[in-house]
């Protein structure tokens, strides 16, 4: 790893549990500032859990809890007395599904601005611009902003979900699997707008295509069955694996 | 053709024709009152009835008072029961999902839903006709708010679970509290479904006559009083058939065919709402 970026957030000793089922297994792992780390692995391996004790989304649920500790800028996260929201502001979330709100496409983006910032109107137009602009979907929605969220192609709804998560300028941004309800051209797009986006955001991918994952991250954590199984650099991990398992995965002998 | 494939298409066949002749009998005896309705009713339906009051026997007359009443019960019953059904909606598809209150209340409200509606009038006579010494316009509007409750938690309840858990996670996940995540995304969403279920329950109170009876009886004369007894028309179509009089049979007639045309337009806007839901927002 090179030595001079930063580590954002340090996972150490991460247990998670589904009620009594132990499904995140002592993990440590960093994660650097300004750069994109992805989670790979075969389906039920742990990576979207570990993606959501980042924001910790699992609090939604009951019977969901994690141990250990999560240090974001040294502070842990995990602790009971960190705020949720002021968490959630910080760490942005875009999930599998594009999930657009049921208003236009100018309140979906102000929605989560408000509730940080009491934006003059003028203001909260320029930081909509901004945030469309940031996520490469200006040119294509700007003279429909009072559409439905819902008139969007499934590739745009997912760009104006990024936009949303990015308009109340977080330092983190997570995405879960944020390609895998789309097409190849907006699957394109996205990797695209990754890769713009990491010069300011620090991002990590949960990812099924291990090809994605080659392409956009520069970290990448292989996991199986809750163990981190190897993490490391991306060019080396696909290239020169240390461990058989991350080998098997990747040169697809299973998965 | 297998025995077995030809088997299962004479099964199919068969139960194709039960499910046509089980539609037909039900729609016999639809038709067959609405066509009697409109029979005898369409010859009471004239300017008069909506401009005259009900008539003492023998004399013509028209419906306004019961019109008047019935739209003022109507509209209380749905202004107290709509915030509580929502709320009560609200708490059991947002909050209900751990605890024992939740479960028990769902229960409940469904003994309520299905709960014949005199025994609902019933209970606000003991508890406020009994107690306040007269009928009253209030009493009626209170029996037709408990009828509408369990009708509105039960849709919005259901129209807040067909919202995806995918779309409160992505509230949350900007920060939102779950108040705002409920207000401004998922009640937003299922808007349309939880309107309908307003108006539906509007519809079901719109005919009601049993919980009236006991509660705001009924009264010959013009009166927007709703402390004291108010005519309204289910129970004056009520007393009026039930009488020897034509003048009284043939508002009757007319009265039944203003509910069921108001019940039947009710229900179609209900429906026209509800599948304009995704066209919009």
């Amino acid at each position: 790893m090179t030595p001079n970026t930063p580590t954002k957030i340090s996972i150490r000793d991460l247990n998670f549990y589904y009620g009594k089922f132990l499904a995140l297994k002592n993990i440590n792992l960093d994660i650097e500032e300004n750069k994109v780390t992805a989670f790979i692995g075969p389906s039920g391996c742990g990576k979207s859990t570990l993606l959501r004790t980042l924001n910790r989304m699992y609090q939604l649920y009951p019977g969901q809890r994690a141990e250990g500790q999560i240090l974001m800028d040294g502070s842990n996260v995990l602790d009971p007395k960190q705020d949720l929201n002021m968490l959630r502001a910080k760490v942005g979330m875009v999930f599998q599904k594009p999930t657009p709100f049921p208003m236009s496409i100018f309140d979906n983006i102000a929605f989560g601005v408000k509730l940080y910032e009491s934006l003059g109107r003028r203001e909260m137009e320029e930081r909509v611009e901004w945030a469309l602009r940031k996520a490469a979907l200006w040119e294509e929605v700007k003279d429909k902003l009072q559409q439905s969220g819902n008139s969007l192609s499934g590739g745009q709804q997912q760009r104006l979900c990024i936009a949303r998560g990015i308009a109340v300028k977080p330092e983190v941004v997570l995405l879960d699997e944020p390609c895998s309800a789309l097409d190849p051209i907006s699957t394109a797009h996205i990797e695209e707008l990754i890769n713009e986006l990491k010069s300011e955001y620090t991002i990590v991918i949960v990812t099924h295509n291990m090809q994605q994952a080659a392409r956009v991250s520069d970290y990448t954590a292989y996991m199986y069955l809750g163990d981190l199984i190897e993490f490391g650099d991306t060019d080396n991990i696909f290239t020169t694996p240390t461990q058989k398992a991350t080998e098997d995965y990747i040169t697809g002998k299973f998965g | 053709m297998s025995s077995l494939y030809a088997r299962r298409r004479m099964t199919n066949t068969l139960n194709l024709a039960a499910s046509y002749l089980t539609m037909a009998f039900g729609l016999f005896w639809l038709s067959w009152i609405l066509i009697t309705l409109l029979k005898y009713g369409l010859g009471g339906i004239n300017l008069a009835m909506f401009t005259q009051m009900t008539p003492p026997p023998g004399s013509a007359g028209g419906l306004l008072n019961a019109i008047a009443g019935s739209l003022m019960m109507a509209l209380a019953g749905t202004l107290i029961g709509t915030p509580v059904g929502i709320l009560a909606g609200i708490y059991l598809a947002e909050y209900g999902n751990r605890g024992w209150l939740a479960p028990i209340t769902r229960f409940i409200n469904d003994i309520l839903l299905s709960a014949p509606s005199i025994v609902i009038g019933l209970f606000v006579y003991e508890v406020v006709v009994a107690n306040s010494r007269h009928f009253s316009g209030w009493a009626g509007s209170l029996a037709l708010a408990l009828i509408v409750i369990p009708v509105v938690v039960r849709t919005t309840e259901n129209m807040l679970r067909l919202v995806p858990d995918t779309m409160r996670e992505a509230a949350a996940a900007l920060g939102a509290p779950q108040t705002k995540v409920i207000m401004q995304v998922t009640l937003r969403a299922s808007k349309a479904g939880v309107i309908t279920g307003i108006l539906l329950a509007v519809a079901r109170i719109s005919g009601e006559t049993a919980p009236l009876l006991f509660t705001a009886l009924n009264n010959q004369f013009w009166s927007l009083d709703m402390n004291q007894p108010l005519a309204n028309l289910p129970v004056v179509i009520f007393q009026f058939a039930m009488s020897p009089y034509d003048d009284w049979h043939n508002l009757a007639w007319a009265g039944a065919l203003l509910i069921t045309a108001s019940v039947l337009g009710l229900n179609i806007l209900a429906r026209t709402l509800f599948h304009q839901k995704n066209s919009q927002f």
